[in-house]
């Protein structure tokens, strides 16, 4: 589904990240981990195509199509979703008409009728039970006003409604309190699905208890320096990154 | 929802207007005020032809404004002067009720409507006779013996200090004359309706409006200006507003004139103690508009909102002066405007604050935010606020951005288009004033109109 090949990117002259690469299948849900000032948002940003990131170097396909080549809406529209670890507030944009304007332009996409009203709201207040999420949220401005946790649960909401083929979930788990974390890591496993991905991106492995990854890869200085399975997690809570320095290290100057 | 700037951005000084009105404009300002002398209505009540003849005398006196001045610094008026101004004539176009449906914001109200200044009873819809709403044309009022004109017309709107205050207060054609009584809540929205229709370049509508709201009385008017004819035309209204102790007054004001006219406003309002003004100021026609604003909080207890929404493309100049004077003590004030300017539009906000020696306890607030679409839009924002009294509580920000990139990606990452986005976002931005407005169906129309006026395929 996902195959990223040697990508370098960076911000204003400043390479992030350094030949990376990273493949994700259908139905796997893998997690990306590492310290601070690894890449890891960065790698979030690049694939859903922020323009402050400046992509110097190598290929990612979606589904086969080049994905560095389309634009932010044709990469949602295509199936790609990041759920932010900053949601933005945006003032006097109504969250529920901001959605239905983004679902059925999605829906357009891959040749499914648009939902009127009526439909969109039986589907909202469906996606808003899996969320426990309070629907009166869903009549204020986007993300205006709402809490840390509301706004997390808010993104995994929106991905609820969007049923995207591949989801990335940025430090989804910052932020949140463990009950917080429990509903939000419950809706993410209720929409797994065998033909979509899931991209898990934490400092903690604490997440990864409630969304058990088939796949953990370590991070580290612009690029995947160990991939293992979901056990490679509960090492690097015990041991920390140090220890994998030495081989980020050796692989930045082969 | 704009990228703010940490300082209000200074435009560069304003280089030297192409057109500064000379010595010899000056005496083109005497041309003009014969022009309007010979219009002079007879029929007027000695105490006003008194008033009239002391403001043709002051405009003399004051002459045409010019950038040198503070409070035209930026507003440069002197095109207005290169027309050929003359008292728009009566009857110079036929207008059915038909050409002014799309006019009326579908709205239930109660219409009074002026054509070229002139008041046009064949095309307004009145109540029955009612004794606790009066609505007419002012002529009517100056035709009979009415105290409570006398005592307010051309009472409160500066004539001593605005040259075209003076100029309206001493040739106004004829304009509203709306008044609730004591304690009386209007059942239907008052709208007054100014339509320029004269073909003719330089022809002036000069309305007064005079709007009295009695003790405790409650009262929306929606006063609109629109054109149906593309010439370089000047619209000059002057609306005075007397709120009565708890009075409760929503004034909307909106000018969509075309992008040939232009528009100079003044409203003047005057609150006695726990009386409430609500005042919008949409501003999205005219070549060159401007609009000053002002309310005088007179007693304690009075409230003033003052919002306002300015929207500039091609070579538009809109400009808002207010002033929110606070005489007394215990008064509020909270004044809202957002501006968005496209292209090489020109956007004025000048917002002036007073608050004197014995309004203790005053709270006062006013936020003018601006959206820049284009490189060459450029926005002169300047509050100004001046505190003769030292327990207060007053802010005032102002802001400049251009579209926020990170919202536009957060709304374009969930697959709505870039062009869509920036429409949401703008639309937002407006939205945020347009939603103050305490009447529905013209906040609906002018949503409407907005998204119209953003949309793409529109251009």
């Amino acid at each position: 589904m996902l195959e990223i090949c040697n990508l370098c990117a960076g911000v204003e002259g400043n390479p992030i990240l350094k030949n990376l690469n990273l493949q994700v299948n259908a139905g796997e849900v893998h997690a990306i981990m590492g310290p601070n000032g690894s890449g890891k948002s960065t790698l979030a940003q690049v694939l859903a195509g922020r323009s402050d990131y400046e992509v110097t170097g190598g290929t990612v396909l979606f589904n086969g199509a080049d994905l560095l080549e389309m634009k932010p809406e044709d990469r949602a529209r295509a199936g790609l979703f990041l759920a932010f670890q900053y949601p933005v507030e945006i003032p006097g944009v109504n969250s529920t008409s901001f959605l239905k304007a983004a679902l059925n332009e999605c829906r357009k996409a891959r040749g499914q009728e648009e939902l009127d009203a009526v439909e969109f709201l039986a589907l909202v207040k469906k996606k808003t039970k899996l969320l426990e999420l309070d629907p009166a949220l869903l009549s204020r401005s986007v993300n205006e006003g709402f809490s840390g946790g509301e706004k997390k649960r808010n993104e995994i909401f929106q991905m609820a409604v969007l049923e995207p083929r591949l989801a990335i979930l940025d430090e989804t788990d910052s932020g949140l309190d463990i009950d917080a974390l429990k509903i939000v890591a419950g809706g993410v496993n209720k929409l797994r699905r065998p033909d979509n991905a899931t991209l898990v991106i934490t400092h903690y492995q604490r997440l990864l208890n409630y969304i058990v990854p088939d796949i953990v890869h370590v991070l580290m200085q612009g690029r995947i320096v160990r991939t293992g399975g979901k056990e490679l997690a509960l090492e690097l809570e015990a041991r920390g990154y140090d220890w994998l320095l030495e081989t980020a290290a050796s692989n930045a100057n082969p | 929802m704009i990228d703010t700037l940490k300082q209000p951005k200074a435009s560069p000084a304003p280089e030297p207007a192409a057109i500064i009105p000379s010595d010899s404009d000056q005496q083109r300002v005497q041309v003009v005020l014969d022009a309007f002398a010979n219009a002079d209505a007879d029929g007027f009540p000695p105490w006003l032809r008194t008033i009239r003849g002391a403001a043709r005398a002051q405009a003399g006196r004051i002459g045409f404004p010019t950038t040198r001045q503070e409070e035209w610094k930026f507003t440069n008026m002197a095109p207005v002067l290169q027309l050929p101004l003359h008292p728009a004539e009566k009857g110079s176009a036929k207008i059915t009720r038909q050409d002014i449906a799309r006019f009326s914001f579908g709205l239930d109200a109660h219409r009074l409507v002026f054509v070229d200044g002139h008041f046009c009873a064949n095309l307004c819809s009145l109540p029955d006779e009612d004794n606790d709403l009066q609505l007419g044309n002012l002529l009517g009022q100056l035709a009979g013996d009415s105290p409570d004109v006398e005592k307010n017309l051309a009472r409160h709107a500066d004539s001593n200090a605005n040259f075209f205050t003076a100029l309206n207060t001493a040739f106004f054609q004829d304009g509203a004359f709306v008044s609730i009584a004591a304690g009386k809540t209007a059942a239907k929205p008052v709208h007054l309706l100014f339509i320029g229709a004269s073909e003719q370049p330089g022809a002036t509508a000069l309305s007064r409006n005079l709007i009295l709201a009695q003790r405790g009385a409650r009262l929306k008017v929606i006063e609109s200006h629109v054109s149906l004819s593309d010439a370089a035309r000047l619209t000059n209204t002057v609306t005075e507003l007397v709120l009565g102790p708890g009075a409760d007054v929503e004034h909307c004001k909106v000018q969509q004139e075309s992008g040939r006219a232009f528009h100079i406003a003044s409203i003047q309002a005057v609150q006695a103690g726990d009386s409430r003004w609500i005042s919008h100021s949409i501003a999205t026609g005219s070549r060159l508009a401007r609009n000053q604003i002002q309310t005088l909080l007179n007693a304690g207890g009075a409230a003033a909102v003052l919002n306002g929404l300015y929207l500039g493309d091609a070579e538009q100049l809109i400009d808002h002066h207010t002033v929110v004077d606070h005489a007394r003590a215990h008064c509020e004030s909270h004044e809202f405007y957002h501006g968005i300017l496209a292209d090489r539009a020109h956007g004025v906000f000048n917002g002036k604050i007073f608050v004197r020696q014995d309004a203790q306890k005053t709270n006062a607030k006013q936020t003018n935010r601006n959206l820049l679409l284009s490189d060459n839009a450029v926005i002169d924002t300047k509050p100004q606020l001046e505190i003769f009294a030292d327990d207060v509580k007053c802010t005032h920000g102002a802001a400049i951005g251009q579209l926020s990139d990170e919202a536009a990606f957060y709304l374009r990452s969930r697959g709505i288009g870039a062009e869509q986005a920036r429409r949401m976002l703008i639309q937002a931005f407006a939205s945020d004033v347009i939603e103050r407005i305490g009447i529905e169906p013209v906040r609906t129309r002018l949503e409407q109109m907005l998204a119209e006026r953003f949309d793409p395929a529109k251009e």
